[in-house]
């Protein structure tokens, strides 16, 4: 049962051949049988979602129901869900329930799914490994099948490797610099991030406002397009969402990709790429030739500035957006702060993760008196050259394909002891949250039996397209059906 | 050595609107702590802001009403720091694009003169809650019930030389927003506190002195009495040849003190930076005529108004124009009571002054326009009398009755008018007093003659059981003793 | 690009956080590496370049002026470390 997509679950429920309480039980043994060794959630919610399924199961039977009554998935732990603790893989949020639901979570609880629990993530979403996380690392199902301890990427490492795994067959992300692209590719499974604005941010814990997205992993793109239908959309509570038409994402996927024309940027195929990887990229965009579309290469002059340009902007963002995390009205806050000042330092410091800690430190001074020009103003410059290169890339194509990350999913702790290594991981995602576009991850073959990740960006609100991409290449491959033994 | 005084406001001016800035909480003051305080105001994870749309057409109504330009794109800001009365951590304010660029406001000086109060802009900010100091365990209490209070902040151009300027200011500053009925004016509740920069140079000097910022003050009187104090205490300083610290002092009006605040190691930075959870609010030409058509009457147009219209003196037509509910208060009173100038009498005199008494404002008066009005017209057309009409005033201010005619009835209150029973008393009288009759013709002294005629009254007014109208029986004295 | 121990420490206590002295070595280490990565930014010609704080060039959408939230003091201070009499409790506040 665990090996089928949304859409093949979603029939059999429509047919009667299975029930969602039978659905919800099975992923659940699965789940407290198999996470033990990847560690890709923090919390399971059994009680809740047997009740969910109970009332999904009453609800197809009284008529009423949407292709999402009864599936069982999980959310990141990013997205506040009423009345189950949301930590953010946080010290800071370990034992923090909201009273309040994600617009997300309650966009999915309208259509009836059943929410398994929240899935592991880094630190409020700082960290390109999952190892950041306060409840320890996620493990990449694909390593463990070669005996080896390997990362599933991040932030979204939780939900990838859960996916992988099949111990979910969808799973809700956010990407700030490739949080849910980079995972989706370590771990061999399909990932969106949508346009800036098209799902609301309303609940969803802020790390960086301005380029935080939430989004969609799977492992079939027709999955994802499900669960875009139901996640995107305007939602009055967040400013930064966009009122504008949502398409039915599903009825697009099986256009023909004759015509398609697709960017290569330049960039994307430097020597920071492996070869292998590269050779993994070219084969993958050979599939679409033969699919009609055709290839020209592109350029991004700017893409290298991407990188220092987002860390400026992320930790700018971030360290003010973190600063609610006080220890007055909810969270964590240190034991007998003896004044104001020492309840603020302490329960920062032993509330937050290094990583976090050395984004906030960063962010701060990037805005501090004397710097805030040479810093956070030139990095926003910096990101309207980025912009623009998409901007006139995109008047010569339709969708642009590169690598997700420079290398296969690596050993954890290989990384851990230098900051900018990590941040070199997501070379190649991040210039796209600097743009706002649209991208996706999606399964291209292996490197040594570790799956590699093809992206396709497309322009704003073209998630349709790729989409579009995405299914039809999944319809003449077979990598995203692949499981990690 | 001689000084000038150098004064600059920053006035933060809590607006009415019915929620909050950037989310559906009530505004209304006095609930109880942190019962309206909603997930956004108490910076729950996830949670964001959305713009209230009457915030800006006040702040756009204010622009207005002080000549300002109205900021076409104005761009809210994070200025971060860390206090427990603001929940997120930072402030969310306007910073390099307000919503209301550079304007002026004229203020009446005590020589008659007119003065122009450059405003170097307004921005439109949330309020912060509040810190309670009461003891619990050495612990203090906070309640975010008026965090996200939309507030305006006005900042001055350093124009003003005198506390007495700065006070006036304030006092036009209050009677604008009050009249365009974007704040409740109510000084005591916080809703118009201010900031003064004072600085001192040496007479006709070009260069500034080093200025410090006293902070929070909360009523037109500490404000001026801040303003002196800090005067005088730079001025001592300068004198003893030392220096001014550019620093924030906090004074307590209760005391007369004032103390330095937070000058410890923290050097303040609080890394302004564009909101990204917020885009550029755009303001169209539309809007702003929208917004320009629909401008109630200003201060100054209304005090004009009051001498066309009701042929009020200046100084009457500037007390009530200066205040749109006792201005309102008035034209309704009018309404009834006809006679404008008695009318104007009696709010600025007789119920302005128990108003005071009480410490109580217009709108918690006892006495309604209407029984004001009524009250002036009974003494318009002669049935009562100034101090019968006090009584009146009297009965209804207590709650003893609510209608005029029936106080000067029960009361007995109402003046006899009727000639003929007036001048058959005047005879009796003075028949009864042949000697005074005599002296009071045989005096030449006009002053004495008239101060003779006082003699009569009393008996008179015994005579008419105290109701006799005091003007009708002079006309008739004098007629009758022949002048 | 180096930062100073000065420098960590004042932006440690504008963030509120507290950092101790054994922690520094690896701060000025690490932070040193970041802030000269993001050094490449200088190399830019951003002459005549507009900042772009949004990623799409949007408007801010206004509310209308009404209460729609109710009281939940009580939901909200269930998940608070300290309150009391409905009041969030913090060590004292000294102006």
């Amino acid at each position: 049962m665990h090996e089928k997509t949304v859409a093949e679950l979603s029939r059999e429920l429509e047919s009667g051949k299975i029930s969602s309480v039978e659905l919800t039980r099975h992923f659940l043994d699965r789940l407290k049988q198999e996470d033990g060794q990847y560690n890709s959630f923090i919390t399971i919610t059994e009680e809740q979602a047997l009740a969910e399924a109970r009332a999904a199961d009453e609800r197809r039977a009284a008529g009423q129901a949407t292709p999402w009554t009864g599936i069982p998935f999980a959310h990141k732990d990013i997205f506040c869900t009423s009345g189950v603790r949301t930590t953010c893989g946080s010290r800071m949020l370990e034992h923090f329930v909201p009273p309040y639901d994600a617009t997300v979570v309650a966009k999915f609880r309208q259509a009836g799914a059943v929410c398994l629990g929240k899935t592991n993530m880094d630190e409020f979403a700082m960290g390109s490994s999952n190892e950041s996380s306060h409840f320890g690392p996620v493990t990449n199902p694909w390593g463990l099948t070669r005996g080896e301890r390997r990362v599933a990427g991040g932030s979204s490492g939780g939900s990838a490797a859960a996916i992988a795994a099949r111990l979910v067959p969808a799973a809700t992300a956010t990407d700030t610099g490739g949080s849910i692209r980079q995972p989706a590719a370590l771990c061999g499974v399909t990932g969106i991030k949508p346009t800036y604005g098209r799902v609301s941010r309303y609940g969803m814990i802020a790390y960086a406002s301005s380029l935080d997205q939430g989004g969609a992993m799977a492992r079939t793109a027709e999955d994802t397009a499900l669960m875009l239908n139901v996640m995107a959309g305007f939602d009055p509570k967040d400013s930064t969402s966009i009122d504008r038409e949502v398409p039915d994402y599903t009825a697009t996927l099986n256009e023909p990709l004759k015509g398609l024309r697709i960017g290569l940027p330049r960039e994307y195929f430097s020597d920071q790429l492996s070869p292998e990887m590269a050779t993994r990229i070219r084969e993958a965009v050979r599939e679409y030739e033969k699919l009609g579309a055709t290839v020209r290469e592109v350029s991004l002059p700017n893409a290298s500035l991407a990188i220092a340009a987002y860390y400026v902007i992320a930790p700018a963002e971030a360290s003010a957006n973190l600063s609610r995390f006080d220890g007055v009205r909810y969270g964590y806050r240190c034991d007998h702060p003896k004044d104001l000042m020492d309840l603020y330092t302490r329960t920062r410091a032993e509330g937050f993760g290094t990583e976090v800690k050395r984004r906030i430190l960063i962010g701060t001074y990037a805005l501090s008196h004397g710097y805030y020009d040479a810093y956070y103003l030139k990095a926003q410059k910096v990101r309207r050259l980025i912009q623009q290169d998409f901007v006139n890339a995109f008047q010569e194509v339709d969708v642009l394909m590169g690598p997700i990350s420079p290398s296969p999913a690596f050993i954890q702790g290989e990384k851990t002891d230098d900051p900018v290594t990590m941040y070199l991981e997501d070379i190649f995602t991040i210039a796209v949250n600097l743009a706002g576009l649209p991208a996706m991850s999606v399964p291209a073959g292996f490197i040594d039996g570790l799956p590699v990740g093809l992206q396709i960006i497309g322009n704003y609100f073209e998630e349709g397209r790729l989409l579009n991409a995405a299914h039809q290449f999944q319809q003449v491959t077979d990598w995203h059906l692949r499981e990690p033994r | 050595m001689q000084w000038d005084i150098v004064i600059g406001l920053e006035v933060h001016i809590q607006l009415a609107t019915k929620s909050k800035i950037f989310s559906g909480s009530s505004t209304a003051f006095g609930a109880e702590p942190n019962t309206q305080a909603s997930a956004v105001d108490l910076a729950m994870p996830g949670t964001l802001p959305v713009p209230n749309a009457e915030a800006f057409r006040y702040a756009v109504m204010f622009g207005l009403a002080v000549n300002a330009e109205i900021g076409r794109r104005s761009v809210f800001e994070r200025k971060n720091y860390f206090y427990p009365d603001l929940p997120k951590g930072y402030q969310t304010t306007q910073l390099a694009q307000p919503i209301v660029g550079p304007g002026h406001i004229d203020i009446d000086l005590a020589n008659g003169e007119t003065k122009r109060v450059r405003i170097h802009h307004a921005h439109l900010e949330e309020d912060a809650g509040k810190s309670l100091h009461e003891d619990f365990h050495g612990m203090s209490g906070i309640d975010l019930n008026r965090a996200g209070t939309p507030l305006i902040e006005v900042v001055t151009e350093p124009d003003m030389n005198s506390a007495e300027e700065a006070v006036a200011f304030a006092r036009k500053l209050h009677s604008i927003v009050t009249s365009l009925g974007i704040c409740d004016g109510d000084l005591s509740q916080g809703s118009m506190r201010f900031d003064v920069n004072v600085s001192l140079k040496p007479k006709g000097s070009d260069t500034l002195g080093t200025r410090t910022e006293t902070k929070n003050l909360n009523s037109f009187r500490f404000m001026e009495q801040a303003i002196r104090h800090e005067v005088e205490r730079q001025m001592e300083i300068l004198e003893e040849g030392g220096q001014v610290v550019q620093e924030t002092r906090l004074y307590n009006g209760d005391r007369d003190e004032s103390r330095s605040m937070r000058t410890k190691e923290e050097a303040n930075d609080y890394r302004y930076f564009p909101c990204p959870d917020l885009l550029p609010v755009v303001i169209d030409d539309d809007f702003i005529d929208d917004v320009r058509a629909s401008l109630p009457e200003l201060p100054d147009a209304r005090r004009a108004r009051f001498q066309s219209q009701y042929g009020l003196n200046d100084y009457d037509s500037g007390q009530l124009a200066g205040d749109a509910r006792l201005s309102a208060f008035f034209e309704d009173a009018v309404h009834q009571g006809k006679d404008a100038k008695l009318t104007a009498n009696w709010i600025l005199g007789e119920f302005s002054a128990r108003l005071k008494a009480e410490e109580k404002t217009v709108a918690e008066a006892p006495v309604s326009a209407t029984q004001l009005g009524q009250l002036v017209a009974r003494i318009a057309d002669n049935t009562l009398s100034s101090a019968g009409a006090k009584k009146v005033l009297e009965a209804l201010w207590s709650g003893e009755s609510s209608d005029v005619d029936a106080i000067i009835e029960a009361k007995g209150l109402k003046q006899v008018s009727d000639t003929g029973a007036l001048e058959a008393m005047v005879d009796e009288v003075l028949a009864s007093m042949p000697e005074q009759v005599a002296q009071y013709q045989a005096e030449d002294n006009p002053k004495k003659r008239k101060k003779m005629l006082g003699g009569f009254m009393g008996p008179l007014m015994k005579a008419s059981k105290g109701q006799g109208n005091p003007k009708l029986f002079n006309e008739i004295l004098i007629r009758k003793l022949g002048d | 690009m180096s930062i100073s121990r000065e420098d960590i420490e004042k932006v440690a206590l504008l963030a509120r956080i507290r950092v101790d002295d054994a922690q520094i070595p690896a701060l000025e280490k690490d932070l040193g590496n970041i802030l000269t990565l993001v050094g490449q930014l200088a190399a830019a010609d951003t002459d005549n370049v507009e900042p772009m704080a949004h990623p799409l060039d949007a408007v801010q959408r206004l509310r209308p002026d009404e209460v729609t939230e109710s009281n939940q003091r009580e939901a909200f201070q269930a998940i608070a470390p300290a309150t009391e009499n409905g009041l969030y409790l913090v060590p004292k506040v000294i102006e």
